[in-house]
């Protein structure tokens, strides 16, 4: 049974986890601003439930905007660099450089351009987002196997032909590995956004909860932020794996680990 | 009778880190409809550069190539090629991979897949049409792109060693299907290998490559009756061939 081989085991761990917290918290003589109790995180995350669904909202909407457009970035970045080797050479470098920027040195510039609101916030995402999503989509593609390419042009196909039959679809796990690490940072990133720009969204919430000390409001949202993030992990790897069967095919696991090559 | 493939004075040399490699000189062959050729040659010989050119992958510095007496603008897509490697496509399953060749002429799916079935069990394949690649053993793998060539529907068919990775019984198995497949539907074939035997067993008329660079050698019809049987490599003319082939390729007999 899958459930129990694959769900049970983390929520066995969380539980233990949890327990623990709450144990530590109770009879640590920690006072609950450094280390509020798992029920005090509950009860103040209930208790702010109106803040905190409007903040989810904000932070939703500028996440799922700035992973389209870091999407479309990304992909149409790697197609360019793909079907141009000297853009290639030309770009890798700087996307790498992309990513060593101190996002806190950005994000106030970014606010000083676009105002605050939600266009730096997406942007932050945009930044965060679009690097995984081209250096996979581009490896994705540059994997594609040349015998097979050779083959597909024996039988007398045109180059949209080979792109559409060989090459998109070998880059696809590649491309879903790069999309499942993208949509993991997009929350977080979008909370750095609102954090600096002050749009109201779970950043915002962060702050003002930190700036007067309701430690208990901070954990709730570090907690929404995560279980965000999670979801939409999952709900990427569950396209995946309507996208990709042949990728995931339970052959494939058997196999892995009906062998105990594991 | 018009060849089906000819070559007159074909000659291929490739450029790599600085140096020239003459792959193939001079070479002029000529391959009849209906006929089974075999090509054997030892690694060097310019094999695969030889169905590279056929197809239409490479073209020849000298020298030209015929496809039915015409010297098409380009020969892709004008011969069937089944390469080394089955190159199956891991996210199709068999079905999809087979019929391939006529998504790329861009048939219609429905009609093409209920062509490829009807030759599924005449392939060896049934009951294998909804699994993906990864399932299925090496011979399996090796039917199903013989049956990815077969559906490109040319009449010549050019196969690079299909059976070069396969274990002896598996090989002597396809051998005979395939034999037995090439007389019922009657198409010309084109065979690469670098196993004596086989090209004696399978083949009307077996070419000998010399090595580096790669011309022919050699032409030798098999005077052995169809259809083959096995047995037959006990039979003296076999073993005449047999001989004579491995004294053309430099082995001491």
């Amino acid at each position: 049974m899958k459930w129990r081989r694959d769900v049970a085991p983390p929520l066995v761990l969380v539980a233990v986890l949890v327990l623990g917290w709450f144990f530590v918290a109770r009879w640590s003589g920690l006072g609950s601003f450094v280390l509020p109790s798992p029920g005090g995180v509950l009860r103040a995350a209930w208790e702010t439930r109106g803040l905190l669904l409007e903040a989810i909202g904000t932070t939703m909407l500028a996440t799922v905007i700035g992973l389209a457009l870091a999407l479309a970035a990304g992909v149409g970045l790697a197609a360019v660099v793909d079907f141009w080797p000297l853009a290639r050479r030309a770009l890798y470098p700087l996307l790498v450089v992309s990513q060593t920027i101190q996002i806190l040195a950005i994000a106030p510039i970014l606010v000083i351009w676009f105002g605050f609101g939600l266009a730096p916030t997406v942007s932050i995402v945009v930044l965060f987002c679009f690097f995984p999503l081209t250096i996979s989509t581009a490896d994705g593609l540059a994997s594609s196997d040349p015998e097979s390419i050779a083959l597909l042009r024996a039988m007398g196909a045109r180059r949209t032909q080979v792109w559409r039959m060989v090459r998109v679809p070998s880059a696809l796990p590649s491309f879903f590995t790069g999309l499942r690490m993208a949509v993991t940072y997009s929350v977080v990133a979008a909370t750095i956004g609102e954090w600096v720009g002050g749009s109201p969204g779970l950043g915002l919430y962060l702050l003002r909860s930190k700036n007067s000390l309701a430690t208990d409001q901070v954990f709730a949202a570090m907690f929404v932020t995560s279980l965000l993030s999670v979801a939409l992990f999952l709900l990427v790897r569950g396209i995946e794996r309507v996208v990709l069967p042949w990728y995931h095919s339970s052959q494939r696991q058997e196999q892995w680990e009906g062998q105990g090559i594991y | 009778m018009t060849p089906r493939i000819e070559l007159r004075h074909v000659s291929k040399t490739f450029v790599g880190s600085g140096r020239m490699v003459p792959a193939l000189d001079d070479v002029s062959l000529k391959v009849m409809p209906g006929e089974f050729v075999t090509v054997i040659g030892a690694s060097g010989s310019g094999k695969s550069t030889l169905f590279n050119l056929c197809v239409g992958l490479l073209d020849p510095d000298q020298g030209s190539i015929l496809i039915d007496g015409e010297e098409p603008k380009s020969r892709l897509g004008k011969l069937g090629y089944m390469p080394q490697h089955d190159l199956l496509l891991p996210w199709r399953n068999v079905l999809d991979n087979v019929i391939l060749p006529r998504d790329v002429q861009g048939v219609a799916r429905s009609e093409s897949r209920a062509e490829a079935l009807e030759m599924f069990e005449r392939f060896g394949l049934a009951g294998f049409e909804r699994d993906y690649p990864s399932a299925l053993s090496g011979g399996m793998r090796q039917r199903a792109a013989l049956l990815r060539t077969w559906l490109t529907g040319c009449d010549t068919l050019l196969l690079d060693e299909p059976f070069g990775a396969l274990d002896a019984l598996t090989r002597k198995e396809l051998q005979d299907w395939l034999l037995s497949v090439w007389q019922e539907f009657g198409r010309t074939v084109v065979f690469i290998t670098h196993d004596v035997d086989e090209a004696v067993y399978l083949a009307d008329r077996v070419i000998v490559l010399g090595s580096r660079p790669g011309r022919v050698v050699r032409e030798l019809a098999v005077e052995l009756p169809r259809p083959r049987r096995q047995g037959m490599v006990a039979d003296p003319v076999f073993g005449s061939c047999v001989r004579e082939l491995l004294g053309d390729l430099g082995v001491d007999t």
